[in-house]
């Protein structure tokens, strides 16, 4: 049973990143990510992890999503123009062959290695245990995590604003 | 059926880092690039996830806490990227990857 479910979700999953990934339609592929990422955090809830799940509905569902969607609206010309244009068919299928690849050796290694299998083992971390874990023993992890995300803003803020009083030069 | 839980889990993170990884290298809108290495982040984190599931862990919360650093530095990777997005659609009206030929602004 808990496996059936671990397929249907692998699935879902897989074909939404699949379809985002060859549709021409820029808006129909963010929202079809924004399914795969539900996938995923369902995959998280399946395995027991309650908060990951959270935090990726939190993070990628609401936050990514939504500059994702931004990014994608911000950088169009008119309104014919999110839908991209037909990208090189040798280009494609490299891309297709060098994924085969890399695929055929990941599963090859899942496969045939001999991975540790304790049956029906499922470790319970409750919030509690996990708010305890980060304060204490994980506490300057914490701390440099929300360095990185204040700088990573800020720079992303400075990049993307536009220099007041800079006139803007011909790009040739 | 219990015996190939973390096998198939495995698989699953596999295949969705392939689709990631084909999706990135084939096309050349910098958005799309940018959601495939996303899905090839996400893959990674199932990893993580799968083997606290079923591995042998030092700490009952060790792999829980690893994704909850992961899912934090994705994003700011995310925001960094869109905004890098945005400055080269600014100089050079357009995002195809092809056309992004210049660093110096």
């Amino acid at each position: 049973m808990t496996t059936a479910l671990l397929i249907l979700i692998s699935l879902v999953t897989l074909g939404a990143a699949a379809t985002a990934m060859v549709l021409r339609n820029l808006i129909h592929s963010v929202l079809l990510l924004i399914g795969s990422w539900i996938g995923v955090s369902v995959f998280y809830l399946w395995a027991g992890a309650e908060f990951v799940a959270f935090a990726q509905v939190l993070v990628y569902v609401g936050a990514v999503s939504m500059v994702v969607l931004f990014a994608v609206l911000l950088t169009r010309r008119s309104r014919s123009d999110i839908s991209v244009s037909r990208d090189s068919a040798s280009r494609a299928i490299s891309a297709v062959l060098v994924g085969a690849c890399v695929l055929g050796v990941l599963l090859y290694g899942v496969v045939f290695s001999a991975l540790p299998n304790p049956g029906a083992r499922r470790p319970n971390a409750s919030v509690h245990q996990l708010g305890m874990e980060l304060l204490g023993p994980h506490a300057a992890s914490l701390i440099i995590i929300g360095m990185i995300l204040t700088v990573a803003t800020l720079g992303g803020v400075v990049i993307a604003s536009a220099e007041a009083g800079a006139k803007t030069e011909d790009p040739s | 059926m219990n015996g190939h839980g973390l096998q198939l889990c495995l698989a699953f993170s596999s295949l969705l880092f392939c689709v990631g990884l084909a999706g990135s290298l084939s096309r050349s809108n910098s958005i799309l690039v940018l959601l495939g290495i996303e899905l090839m982040l996400n893959a990674a984190n199932l990893n993580f996830i799968a083997f606290w599931r079923y591995g042998q862990a030092p700490a009952p919360a060790t792999g829980v806490i690893f994704v909850a650093f992961s899912v934090a530095v994705a994003a700011a990777e995310a925001a960094v990227g869109l905004a890098l997005v945005i400055a080269v659609y600014r100089r050079q009206k357009n995002i195809r990857l092809q056309e992004a030929v210049r660093l110096k602004g």
